[in-house]
This record gives structure tokens, sequence and C-alpha cells, in this order.
């Protein structure tokens, strides 16, 4: 289990260290910059949680965290991985990370997995890629891993081909191919995203347990705050390719500093039980949308939609403020 | 004659009743003579109450689709039988199928995949007006950009076409399709899957004007019981191709009497009281 | 086993469509074998009637036909009146010839075709792409008459390989290892006339299947579990863009005993093509409607195979 050791500034304890990432699609200055000087530490065994919207630059993210940037991409800043800048890493650097040490859970097994393999070869092309071994040696790794993301029936499914499985099978499929090289950092980019709820708690019920289990740490990605809670130990809440607000879930979650947390947790799902809104009423939301013509500003990108805006949020940048108990805000009305 | 006259005011009473519906989904293969069945939907008996929101929920593979695409007349079930407005509408022909469409529309999960990617907006909007004979010429795009601001599109795009619009931005595209010959019953098939969280609730207020404005009956497809218990008046809960329980929101989500739906609402708590914990405690 | 016994009994009723309609074609074309003759002012035409009864060439069609059909069911293809044998086993010979022909060619083309393909796939975007597409736009236009014809006008200048024919004239004197050298030899040009006209539209669709497959979200998956370009372009992305390539092997084969009659006729391959055109023009009218049924014959097999490999190679398309 992670436990705060105070501020994390060095990045000399944390076994990721992101500093300043700026990337740009399609070259050139002037183009919109899909990430923009985004900045976290990853320690050793923790779960962090990086809550953002489309356009939130949450999907770039993930891809620079794994290498899969195309060529045109320019990238700026740092990605520190045990003594390594992997934002320079080459192509042969990346292929021993990748799956190995650095493992991602992406989005829609369903897409994910090859149509013509069989489940149970698709793992071990996996093992295959980073050890070496024979058959039988992958055969049983490829099992141990499906049973430790509580499959039963392990043998049919390892024989099976990902159409013939449900939702939830393939969910559990994608993250046993995540854990079986035992990788230090697992990304999960919206792992959950439009299943059931039985079947979202199930599957963050094994990524808990995974996390427990292998001591490896977890980037959790979604756009929905309410799973994050009693799961992942900090939150990063990104906006228009920044990171707006970062810090330990629970005081996140008790006492968000930004405005644009405040509305995000005020539109969390509620339990169905909850009085629902009366005649007349609308459900609480963020006016307006993001549009590309925002992230041209010189002020602050959530200025158009902001509550909480003056003069100055037009003008200037915020910059990243560090508070007490390791919690970073960009805003200049932090906790009004 | 008797047991039509009682039917028939237990029928007003719901703008759409199903009874008995049943499907299968039968697959063979190529090679061999086994056959694969898929009861989509057993017996079911369904109604929607006029000018409410009724929500369907239940996992994927309930059948919760199937009878959406039934009682949107879009599929035919194997037996059971259809009302709207009173009117059995499972034994109808063609001609009367098609009078009945204008007043039942649906809305999908994939707008990508349901609007047609080379049309512009305007034309996508209009075209439901052209193959009706509603409007004309000039009068089609003036009521296409009219319909594009009421679900809260610029005019402006008109010409744009659907791949150019965000994934909010699309659902509301298809609304307004949806809109366009002013539809009694409004079907949503999962259309607010896979939103992020404030375009959801945009388009939940969205709707829930127009409902308010056109007197438009919903019946809302999701898996999501936070969204639904959030605005339905009515809830019924599917589980392999039945309906296990129907009922007013507080009776089905207050007092759940099937199994099912208390393990569907026991999932829900899980998340939902670690959050309002989080939440809660130390506001300033 | 329903789709396949429906596969071949559309077959036979495919077969027995074509002969009726080939029988129906020969006989509108005016004339018969025997008109020749006729021209010739020493033979009588008592002679020629007689020869004409004995043929049975002055019954009504559906007679000839339904003496035709019997005689199929028995093996029999009938009889050549140019070269006065039996249909059968004068198309089994030109027939190998033909197969030795397209085989070789059908091989060659596609294992140029594969990996080629794939290789300018996993290159999209650069010069290579480029380079192909124009390569194989202008072998596309180039008709294979004119490749042939090129290709003849060099051998002949340059006397590097015989030119036409199967054997030399001295084939029957050579020791085996000769034989086959010699065959060998005489292969190369209609060999190549045959791939390159095949091979540019075996590689436009390798190419744009695999560029397809490589944007898939699976492939971009492996990436990101570290497996290799290699293991991905073969491994992963030609399986799953093999389904159109099957269709289009089928396609392949299906061709196998009608594809090269134009090169046969040019290089004087003693095949199915010469034969075919002789008979037409000579009104040799069982052996038309058996090489037109030969061919019709591998046209079906090929699709059924085609059916059957993709059933085989894609899980997708049974059902467990």
């Amino acid at each position: 289990m992670w436990t705060p050791s105070g501020t994390v500034t060095s990045g000399a304890s944390a076994l990721l260290s992101v500093q300043g990432l700026t990337v740009r699609y399609g070259g050139g200055r002037q183009s919109l910059a899909a990430l923009s000087g985004v900045s976290f530490d990853l320690a050793a065994g923790e779960i962090v949680g990086i809550v953002g919207e489309s356009g939130s630059g949450k999907s770039t993210l993930a891809l620079s965290l794994l290498g899969l940037l195309p060529a045109k991409a320019s990238r700026e800043g740092s990605i520190q991985f045990q003594d390594q800048d992997l934002l320079r890493a080459d192509e042969s650097s990346w292929r021993a990370i990748r799956g190995a040490r650095i493992s991602m859970i992406f989005q829609e097994p369903g897409l994910a997995l090859s149509p013509v393999m069989r489940v149970g070869d698709q793992i071990a092309e996996v093992i295959r890629a980073h050890r070496p071994g024979n058959g039988k040696s992958r055969k049983r790794e490829c099992e141990a891993a499906l049973s430790e993301v509580r499959l039963s029936d392990v043998d049919r499914i390892c024989k099976a081909y990902p159409h013939q499985l449900s939702g939830g099978q393939l969910h559990r499929v994608a993250i046993a191919q995540a854990v079986v090289c035992r990788p230090e950092v697992i990304i999960a980019d919206e792992a959950t995203r439009s299943l059931d709820i039985t079947l979202q708690s199930e599957i963050i019920d094994v990524l808990r347990e995974v996390n427990r289990k292998s001591g490896s740490s977890l980037v959790f990605i979604t756009h929905n705050p309410a799973l994050l809670s009693g799961f992942a130990d900090r939150v990063i809440v990104m906006y228009a390719g920044r990171i707006v607000e970062q810090g330990p879930v629970t005081q996140v979650f008790r006492r968000p500093l930004h405005p644009y947390t405040k509305g995000l947790l005020q539109l969390a799902p509620r339990y169905p039980g909850q009085e629902a809104i009366t005649d007349g009423g609308r459900l609480p939301s963020i006016p307006g949308s993001l549009s590309d013509a925002d992230r041209l500003t010189g002020g602050c990108v959530f200025e158009p939609r902001c509550s909480a805006r003056t003069a100055i949020c037009q003008s200037e940048f915020p910059a990243e403020i560090t508070l007490e108990q390791d919690r970073r805000v960009s805003c200049f009305h932090h906790g009004n | 004659m008797g047991t039509e006259a009682a039917t028939g005011s237990a029928v007003r009473s719901a703008l759409v009743e199903a009874r008995g519906l049943s499907k299968q989904y039968v697959q063979r293969s190529p090679f061999s003579r086994k056959r694969f069945v898929i009861d989509a939907l057993i017996d079911v008996d369904f109604r929607v109450a006029p000018t409410c929101l009724t929500a369907l929920v239940g996992e994927s593979g309930s059948g919760k689709s199937t009878l959406a695409g039934c009682l949107a007349l879009l599929e035919k079930p194997d037996r059971g039988g259809i009302w709207f407005a009173g009117n059995e509408v499972s034994g109808c022909g063609a001609r009367e199928l098609a009078a009945l469409r204008p007043r039942i529309q649906m809305v999908f999960q994939d707008s990508a995949g349901a609007l047609n990617p080379r049309l512009p907006a305007g034309q996508l909007i209009a075209e439901p007006l052209e193959i009706q004979g509603r409007e004309t010429g000039k009068n089609l795009r003036a009521r296409a950009c009219e319909l594009m601001e009421e679900v809260g599109l610029s005019a402006d795009w008109v010409d744009r076409r659907p791949l150019e619009f965000s994934g909010g931005q699309r659902q509301r595209l298809a609304l307004a399709r949806a809109l366009a010959l002013k539809p009694e019953f409004l079907i949503l098939d999962e259309s607010l899957s896979g939103l992020d969280l404030s375009t959801q609730a945009q388009i939940l207020n969205l709707l829930l004007d127009l409902q308010a404005r056109h007197a438009l009956t919903y019946l809302l497809v999701s898996h999501d019981l936070g969204l639904v218990g959030q605005v339905a008046d009515f809830v019924a809960v599917m589980h392999r191709g039945a309906v296990v329980e129907q009922g007013t929101r507080q009776d089905v989500f207050g007092r759940p009497a099937h199994p099912h739906t208390r393990q569907l609402l026991n999932s829900c708590r899980g998340i939902e009281s670690a959050f309002r914990s989080a939440r809660s405690g130390g506001r300033s | 086993m329903k789709y396949l016994e429906r596969r071949v009994v559309h077959g036979m009723l495919l077969l027995i469509a074509v002969s009726i309609l080939c029988f129906l074609f020969a006989d509108l074309a005016p004339g018969s074998f025997f008109d020749e003759m006729k021209l010739n002012p020493q033979i009588s035409s008592e002679t020629v009637a007689a020869l004409r009864s004995q043929y049975g060439l002055d019954q009504p069609l559906p007679v000839r036909y339904g003496r035709w059909v019997k005689s199929v069911l028995r093996g029999d293809l009938g009889y050549s009146f140019a070269y006065n044998t039996p249909v059968r086993s004068l198309l089994v010979i030109r027939a190998r010839n033909t197969l030795l022909l397209t085989t070789s060619a059908t091989l060659v083309a596609w294992l140029i075709a594969i990996p080629l393909g794939v290789w300018i796939a996993s290159r999209s975007g650069g010069w290579e792409e480029r380079l192909a597409m124009a390569g194989t736009s202008f072998f596309l236009s180039v008709p294979e008459l004119v490749v042939a014809l090129v290709l003849l006008y060099w051998v002949v200048r340059t006397h590097a390989l015989p030119a036409g024919g199967m054997m030399s004239v001295d084939f029957d004197d050579l020791g085996a290892w000769a034989k086959l050298c010699d065959l060998a030899a005489h292969f190369v040009v209609p060999v190549t006339v045959l791939v390159l006209a095949s091979l540019p539209i075996l590689i436009r669709h390798v190419r744009a299947s695999m560029v397809e497959v490589l944007g898939a979200q699976f492939i971009q998956a492996a990436r990101g579990h570290g497996i290799g370009r290699l293991r991905i372009l073969f491994h992963y992305a030609l399986p799953v863009a093999a389904n159109p390539l099957i269709s289009l092997f089928g396609l392949s084969l299906a061709g196998l005993l009608s594809s090269s009659l134009l090169v046969e006729v040019v290089m004087g391959w003693p095949g199915l093509g010469p034969l075919l055109l002789e008979a037409s023009i000579s009104r040799d009218v069982y052996v038309v409607v058996g090489a037109v049924m030969a061919s019709t014959l591998f046209m079906i097999l090929g699709g059924i195979l085609a059916d059957v490999m993709l059933v085989v190679v894609d899980p997708r398309v049974r059902v467990e």
C-alpha cells in the first residue's frame, strides 16, 4: 500500500516521473497541443486515477507512456522511468519495455484482441515476446494469469476466440494480458467504459487485487470520478491537455479546489434511490463545452465555462501551486 | 367483446403496450446441422405511460435493445402483440405501418454509425421531412436550421458532416433528425452511453426541456442505473429476456422485489457509498 | 453439411445449364465440320451426307444433346472430328499442359504478391508505396498481348530462350535431366507473361487489405504489448487480411484452365487454348463442349474451395 511520504517534488523516490510533457499532433508551434506541460509522479505500488473528459488529453497521455505516439507528433518534456528518459527512447528499447515493464489495458477489449486467434494464444504471445521458454511453460503462465483475474473454466477460455466470450470475460482477458509479464506500471485506459454497473465494480475489484498482490502501480484513466473512491490513492484531474488539480483522492473529493473539479464531482451519478430532480428541475451540469478556440487562449483554458472567473483569468495563465499534503492546483481562485 | 372492452380501457392509459412478446434468434452453422438458439425476449408484458420517461434497465444481453426494436416497429416479434395509442399494430400491413412511423422515432447509441457520414447535417435532418413529403425546397433548410437551434447546435454548422461533430453534438444531431417529424414517442437506445458526464447531463436536460415543450413520451434504454435514477418516472428491469420488475421509480429502486433488481442496486451501492463518504465530511 | 451439399447441387445445375447453352450456341453458328469437305469437288455430296449421319450430325439438337449426356455419364466425352481421337484423351493431354503453365504462374505470382504486398503496406506513405502503385498501374494498363509480343521479340533477337512451343524438336532424344532443362527453358517466357498479367492486381489487393487491417485497434494493442514488427505483420495482420485474398485466390483457381488462352495461342503452347480456338473455328463441336465443360468445372471447384478455405481460416464464420 502506498503511504504519503510528504512532497514528492524531486521525483527521486518515484517510479515514473513525467515532467513538462507537451505533445502536439500535426507539427508546428501553431497547432493545438494535445498535452501541455503535464507533470506528475507515480510511486511504486500506488494507484493513480486520471479523470478527464473528451479532449482532456488522457488518451494522448496513455499513448505517450507507452511510446505509441505517431512519429509526426512533436513532443517536449521528459518521462523518467528508472534512469531512462522514455520520451527519447528508440523503438527497440520501447519494445523491451512495452508489455513487460509498462503495459496497458486497452479500451474495448473486444477490438483490442485479434478476432482470428485463440485467446490463450494471444496471452502467450505477450509472454513469448519478452521471455524465453517453450509452449508448455507459456501455457502454464497463461492459465495462471487467467485464474489471477478470477476467471473460472480457464481451459475453455484459453481455447476460445474473442467473439465467443462475453464482455466481462474479455475485459478480464485484457487485464490478464497486461499483467502476465509482471510489469511495474499498468495503465488502464477507460477500462470500464460502457460496461454495465455490475461488471464495472467487478473489474475494479480485479484491478485492486492485482495491485495488492503484485505491487505494480496502476494508472487508471476514466471519465467518471465516482469509480476512484475506495480504489485510487491519488487523483489527477485533466482539462484540455493540462493538469488542473492533483492530490490524494479523499482530500480532493472532500474539498475540491479547482472549479472544474467541483463541477465534475457534482455530475457523478448518484445512487438510484436518492431523491431525483423534481418537476421543472434540471440536472447540474458544467455549461458549454470545450472548443478548439478555447485552447489557443493565453489565459486559463477553463475560463469560458468557469463560474468563478474574473478578468485575470482571461489574460494570464494560472501557474501550478503546491499546497499542503501534496495537493497541486492551477487556478487563481482555488478553494473559493 | 367484454374482455376487449376491459383491456381496451387498460390499454388506453398506456401510450405503448406490449403483451406476450417473444423473439428468438437462430444461428446456423454452414457445415453442421447444429443450431444456436438465443431467447432474446421471453413472454414480455410491458407498458409505456404517456408524456413520462420510462427507463428500461438491465445488463448487456438482457434483451433491452430487442424490446426497444420491437416497440419501434423495426423488428417483428415471433409472438405477442403491440398496441400504440390503443390500436393494435402487430398485425398491421405495410401502409398502416408507414403511417405510424412518424409517430415513433428512435435514437441509437452509436451516432457515428447511425448517421450517413456523407450527408451534411442539414440534409440528414431534412431527409425524413422530404421522404414523408412534409416540406420542400427552401423550407427544408429553414426547418433543419430551426431544429438544430432547438437541440442546442449552432445553425452555422448546417453544412458540416457528422464526423466533424463531437460525440455529444452528434447525438444532438441524431435527436434533431428524430424530432423532424414531430413524433409522440421517442426511444433512446443507450443514446447516452459512452458520453462524458457533463455531456450526458446537458443532453438529459435538453431531453427534459423538449419533453416539456412537445409533450413527448420517452423510453430510455440504459445500463446506467445512476443516470436513470435521476430522471425516470417509471422503471422496468430486464434479465435474460424477461421483464422481472416494472413500476414507478420509487417502487423499483426504493422497494425492489426481484432478487436481480436487488443485485443491480447492490453493485451501484458499492461504488456510490464509497463516493458519497469521500465527498461528505469536512465540506466548507 | 447442408451448405456444401447446396453448393455441389448448385454446381451440377450450373454444369448442366452450361452444357445446354454450349450445344445451343454451337448449333447456332452456321455450318458444321463437314462443310469444308463439301467444297472439295473430289468428295461427293453423298459421302458428306453419309459421314454426317454416321456422326449423328443430322439428328435434331435435343437428340444429339441426349446422346451426349448419356455418353458423358458413361465417361465418354465424344469424338473429335479433326483429330480423329476421343475427346477425353485429347482434353487430358492439353489440360495437363495448360495446368502446368497456369499452376506455376499462379504459384509464382502469389508467392511474390504476398510478401511484397505486406512489405509495401508496412511502408505505407513512403516512396516504396508510390513506386509500387505506379508500377502496378503501368502493368495493369498494358495488355497481356503486348507483354507477350515484347518478350517474344526480345527472345527471338537474343536467342536466350526458345521462342514458343513446349518442347524442342529433338525432345525425345534427350536424357532425363536435359528434358527437364528443356521444359524449363520453354516455361520461362509464357510463365513470365502470365505472372506479369496477374501480379499487379494481386499486389494491390494484398496491400489494400493489409493497410486496412494495420489500422485496426488490435494491431496497436499488439504493439502496445511489445510484440515485434515482423510477428505483427505476418502472425496478426495477415490472417485477418486474408479474407478478401482468399476470395481472390478462389478466382485464381477458377481461372486455372481458362486464363492462359491468349498466351498459349501466341506462344504456341500446346494447351487447351489453341485446341479450343481450332475446334471453334472448324466446328469440332464435341471438343468445344468438352473444353468448355472442363473450364466450368474448374471455376465451380475453385469457388467451392475458396469458400471452404474461408471457413477454415476465419473462426467467426463458423458457429460452435
